[in-house]
C-alpha cells in the first residue's frame, strides 16, 4: 500500500516535472516567434503543471474519502491507476493550452482564488462539526432520558446507565437519573466566585495602568500579565488542587468551619486569578481608547482624577467593559482543567463555597473518560452538556461582540 | 448655596484624599497580581526542584550465573531493598546482550528506591528501621547521594515514581505539535490571506469572519466532544494517538492564526501594495512577492503564541484518549501517546506523594519550554516589527 502511494507520487511529480519542461519550452519557441504572447512562459509551465497534478490529486483524496467513508470497494491500485491517466489528460490539455490567446496567468490567480476560497471554509466546517457532532448525539441521548427531566432534574446520577446499556435495566438497583441543575448550581457558583476575583482585579489594574501609572511601569507590567496569561490551566489545577485548597481548609478551620478538600472555593479563586490577565488586557484597550476630550473637559471643570475616572471614563467605557467581563464569564464557564483537578467529582446542590460541587465540564470528562461504551446514556450525557455549554457561551459570545460594536460606534475607534 | 471658604477647602481636602485613595486601591490590584505570579512559581520551583535530584547508590553488582535467573542476587542481601526494582529487572537481558559482563564484580551507581529518595530529601519516612541504618551508613561513607536526575529527563512514565520520566511525553509534544502547525499553519495563512486581500465584502465573507471570532471564543472541551464524534468515531483516526490530538488541537488553533495572519496583513500599508499593481502584479503577485514577506514576522509571531497555547491545552486531548500510560516514547503519529500537560494531569491524580514533585518538575520544564516560546515570539516582534 505504502510502495504504490509513493510511486504515485513520484510518477506524479515526474509528470509534473515534464508538463513544466515541455510547455515552457514550447512558450518560449511559441515568443520566439514574435508572436506577442498574454503570459510569460513560466507562467504557462506553471498553468500546466497545475492541470496535470491538480484534478489528479483531487480524484484520488476523492477516492479515499469515498473508500474509507462508504466503505466502497474500489481497489487501491486501479484508483491511483484512474488519476495517472487524468493527469496524463490534463499534461496533454495544459499543453494544448500554450497558446498566444490564452491568459494563463489569470487561470493561475482564479486557482489559486479558489484555493484560498476553500481554506476559509475549513473555519465553517469547523463550527457545522461541532454543532452537528453535538446535536445528533445529543438528540440521540435525549431519546433515552426526557429533555423535562434534564432540564429541571435535581439528580446527577449517571452511574448506573451501564446496566441499561447491557441490556439489564430492570435487574434492581438505583437507576441511572440525569438530572442537570446540581452541575449547573455548581458550574454558576464557580463561575461566580472567579468573577468576585477577576473583576475588581482585572479592571483595577487596567484602570491604574491606563489612568495613573507612569509609562515605566505600564511597560514593566504588560510582559508580567502576558506571562500570566500564558501559564497552562493543568498548571493552575495542580496550583489549585496541592496548594490552594488545602490552605482554604486551613483558613476554614481557624475560623471553626468544616471545609472540604475539594470544595469550590479553590477552584474559584484561582479560576479567578487565571482571569484577572484576560479582563485587564481587554478593559485596559477599551479604557484606552475613551477619547482624550472627554477626560480633559472633565478635568477642565475641576473634578479630581478618581472623580474623573469614576464618573467620565469608567461610564464611557462600560460597553467594552461589561463586554469584557461577559467574555470572560464565558471562558470561565467553559474552563476545565482547574475544576476536573480541584472540585469535587460529587454532584451537590448547596449554597456553602466549602462543600464539594462539581460542574458541567467536569461531568463531561467524567463521562468520557469511563469505561463506558459509547452508545451508553452516561457517554452521551457529556454531549448533551456540551450542548447547553455551546448555546450559553455562543450567546454571550454574541452579546459581548454586540456591546462592543456599539462602544465602538460611539466613540469611532477603530482598533478594538 | 453659600459655603464657606474653610468648608470648600475641606471637601477639597475629601476629595483629593479620595482620589489618592483609589489611585492606590488600582495599584493594589495591579500589585496583588503580581504578587500571586510570584508566588505561584515558587511556589512550583520549591515543590518542584527536588524532581531533578535523584538518590543513588553505590554497590557492588555481581554479574554470575545465579543473578542471569534471579536478578536480585546481583548485589549484597541488606542493600536490597534500598535499590530501585527497575534496576533488577533488566540485568539480565544486559548479561545477554553483553557477555563480557559475565563472572565479573563491578562498583557501580544505582538508582535507589523511591522510599530511600523520599527519605534523604527528608519527605517521609516509611523505610524499616534495619533499611535505614543501612542506609545512614551508606551516606556516611558517601556511597548514597542525591544526584542529578538524568532518568526524569530520558525515560517516559512508569508506575515507579524513581523511573518516571518526561521524555516520552515530549516526545509525544513534538509529535502532535508536528502535526497541529501542518494542518493549522498553512490553512490559517490562507483564510486569513483571502479575507484580508482577496475576499468581496459579502455576506458570506461576513459569516466567515463573525464565525472565526465566534469560535476563538468556544471552550476548548467542545473541540475535544468535536474530535471524539467527528474524528474518532466517524473518520476512525486511531484513539490517543498524537494524529488525531494534533487535528482536534489544529481547529482550536486556526482562529488564534487568522486573527493574529489578519492584522499583521493590514499592518503593511496600502501604498505598498498600490506601488506593486502600478508596475502591473497580479492580485496573487502582490501578495507573493509583497505583501507576505514584509509581515511574515508578524505572522512568525502570532503563529508562536498559537502553538505555545496549543501546547498547554489538556481538556480536549482528555477527551480524545492522549492521557494514557506510555513508558517508551514512539516516534510515530498513529501509536497512542501523552503530551506534557496531560502527563502532569496524570502524575497529579496518582495517590503516591512521591509523584508530587514529578508534577511540580513536569511543570517546571513546560513552563520553561512555554516562557521561552513566547520570549521567541516577543523577540521576533521586537527585532523585525517595522512602523509605517
Amino acid at each position: 500500500m505504502n510502495i504504490v502511494f509513493l510511486l504515485f507520487c513520484a510518477v506524479l511529480v515526474v509528470l509534473g516535472g515534464i508538463a513544466f519542461t515541455l510547455s515552457r519550452a514550447k512558450a518560449a519557441r511559441v515568443r520566439a516567434t514574435g508572436t506577442t504572447m498574454h503570459a510569460q512562459p513560466d507562467q504557462y509551465a506553471w498553468f500546466a503543471v497545475l492541470v496535470t497534478a491538480g484534478p489528479a490529486l483531487l480524484v484520488s483524496a476523492l477516492g479515499a474519502f469515498v473508500l474509507l467513508l462508504m466503505g466502497a470497494d474500489i481497489p487501491t491500485f486501479y484508483l491511483l491507476a484512474a488519476s495517472l491517466v487524468i493527469a496524463l489528460i490534463g499534461l496533454v490539455m495544459g499543453l494544448n493550452q500554450v497558446r498566444s490567446d490564452f491568459h494563463a496567468r489569470r487561470a493561475i490567480e482564479g486557482v489559486i482564488r479558489k484555493l484560498l476560497a476553500a481554506a476559509a471554509m475549513i473555519s465553517i466546517l469547523t463550527t457545522l462539526g461541532i454543532l452537528l457532532s453535538i446535536i445528533s448525539e445529543a438528540l440521540r441521548f435525549f431519546q433515552m432520558h426526557s429533555f423535562w427531566d434534564f432540564v429541571t432534574g435535581t439528580t446527577w446520577n449517571p452511574g448506573a446507565s451501564f446496566l441499561s446499556a447491557a441490556g439489564r435495566g430492570d435487574e434492581g438497583g438505583s437507576a441511572a437519573q440525569f438530572g442537570s441543575i446540581p452541575l449547573f448550581a455548581g458550574t454558576f457558583m464557580i463561575t461566580l466566585i472567579a468573577m468576585l476575583v477577576a473583576i475588581p482585579f482585572g479592571l483595577g489594574a487596567a484602570i491604574y495602568m491606563v489612568e495613573f501609572a507612569p509609562l515605566r511601569i505600564r511597560k514593566a507590567a504588560k510582559p508580567v500579565i502576558e506571562v500570566l496569561a500564558g501559564i497552562p490551566t493543568v498548571v493552575y489545577g495542580v496550583f489549585a488542587a496541592l496548594t490552594v485548597a488545602p490552605l482554604v481548609v486551613d483558613i476554614a478551620g481557624l475560623f471553626g468551619l468544616d471545609a472540604s478538600y475539594s470544595n469550590a472555593l479553590a477552584p474559584g479563586l484561582v479560576m479567578g486569578i487565571m482571569i484577572i490577565p484576560f479582563i485587564s488586557s481587554l478593559s485596559d484597550d477599551v479604557i484606552n481608547s475613551v477619547p482624550n476630550s472627554l477626560r480633559e473637559g472633565a478635568l477642565a471643570l475641576g473634578i479630581t482624577k478618581a472623580e474623573m475616572v469614576r464618573n467620565v471614563v469608567v461610564p464611557a467605557a462600560a460597553p467594552g467593559i461589561i463586554s469584557a467581563s461577559l467574555l470572560a464569564v464565558s471562558r470561565a464557564l467553559g474552563e476545565t482543567m482547574i475544576v476536573v483537578m480541584a472540585a469535587g467529582m460529587r454532584p451537590n446542590l448547596t449554597a456553602n463555597p466549602l462543600e464539594d460541587m462539581t460542574t458541567v465540564t467536569v461531568s463531561i470528562v467524567a463521562a468520557l473518560t469511563g469505561d463506558q461504551e459509547f452508545e451508553s446514556a452516561q457517554t452521551l450525557s457529556a454531549f448533551a452538556l456540551g450542548l447547553v455549554l455551546f448555546i450559553v457561551t455562543l450567546t454571550l459570545n454574541v452579546v459581548s461582540v454586540f456591546m462592543i460594536r456599539r462602544f465602538r460606534e460611539k466613540y469611532r475607534v477603530n482598533n478594538l | 448655596m453659600s459655603q464657606s471658604f474653610e468648608e470648600i477647602s475641606a471637601q477639597l481636602k475629601k476629595r483629593h484624599r479620595r482620589s489618592a485613595r483609589m489611585k492606590w486601591m488600582t495599584m493594589g490590584a495591579l500589585i496583588l497580581s503580581a504578587a500571586f505570579l510570584v508566588v505561584f512559581i515558587s511556589d512550583m520551583v520549591v515543590r518542584g526542584w527536588p524532581a531533578f535530584q535523584q538518590a543513588q547508590i553505590q554497590v557492588e553488582v555481581s554479574y554470575d550465573e545465579q543473578s542471569q535467573k534471579l536478578p536480585l542476587a546481583a548485589v549484597d542481601e541488606d542493600v536490597r531493598p534500598l535499590i530501585s526494582r527497575g534496576f533488577f529487572r533488566p540485568l539480565p537481558r544486559k548479561m545477554e546482550n553483553n557477555p563480557a559482563l559475565m563472572g565479573t564484580t563491578q562498583t557501580q551507581w544505582v538508582i535507589a528506591d523511591s522510599r530511600v529518595d523520599q527519605y534523604l530529601k527528608g519527605n517521609e519516612d516509611r523505610l524499616r528501621p534495619a533499611d535505614k541504618e543501612t542506609l545512614q551508613a551508606l551516606v556516611e561513607e558517601g556511597r548514597a547521594e542525591l544526584k542529578f536526575n538524568t532518568t526524569f529527563f530520558t525515560t517516559g512514565d512508569s508506575k515507579m515514581p524513581e523511573l518516571a520520566g518526561i521524555a516520552s511525553a515530549a516526545i509525544g509534544t513534538v509529535m502532535t505539535m508536528l502535526v497541529t502547525m501542518a494542518v493549522c499553519f498553512p490553512i490559517g495563512v490562507m483564510t486569513a490571506v483571502y479575507l484580508e486581500e482577496f475576499a468581496p465584502d459579502n455576506k458570506l465573507t461576513q459569516l466567515i469572519e463573525i464565525n472565526i471570532n465566534n469560535l476563538a471564543a468556544v471552550p476548548s472541551i467542545l473541540f475535544g466532544l468535536l474530535g471524539l464524534a467527528i474524528y474518532i468515531s466517524f473518520f476512525g483516526v486511531p484513539r490517543s494517538s498524537p494524529l488525531v490530538g494534533g487535528l482536534t488541537l489544529a481547529l482550536m488553533t486556526l482562529p488564534v492564526i487568522i486573527i493574529s495572519t489578519r492584522a499583521a496583513l493590514r499592518s503593511v500599508p496600502d501604498s505598498i501594495r498600490h506601488a506593486a499593481f502600478g508596475v502591473g502584479c497580479s492580485r496573487w503577485q502582490v501578495v507573493r512577492d509583497h505583501v507576505l514577506p514584509v509581515s511574515l514576522p508578524g505572522i512568525l509571531t502570532g503563529s508562536i503564541i498559537g502553538l505555545a497555547q496549543a501546547m498547554g491545552e489538556t481538556a480536549p486531548l482528555i477527551i480524545v484518549g492522549m492521557v494514557a500510560f506510555i513508558p517508551d516514547a514512539s516516534i510515530s503519529i498513529t501509536n497512542a501517546s501523552t503530551v506534557m500537560p496531560a502527563q502532569i494531569f496524570t502524575w497529579a491524580s496518582e495517590p503516591n506523594s512521591a509523584f508530587a514533585e514529578k508534577t511540580a518538575g513536569g511543570i517546571l520544564v513546560l513552563l520553561a519550554v512555554l516562557i521561552f516560546l513566547n520570549a521567541l515570539a516577543v523577540w521576533l516582534r521586537n527585532k523585525f516589527e517595522r512602523r509605517w
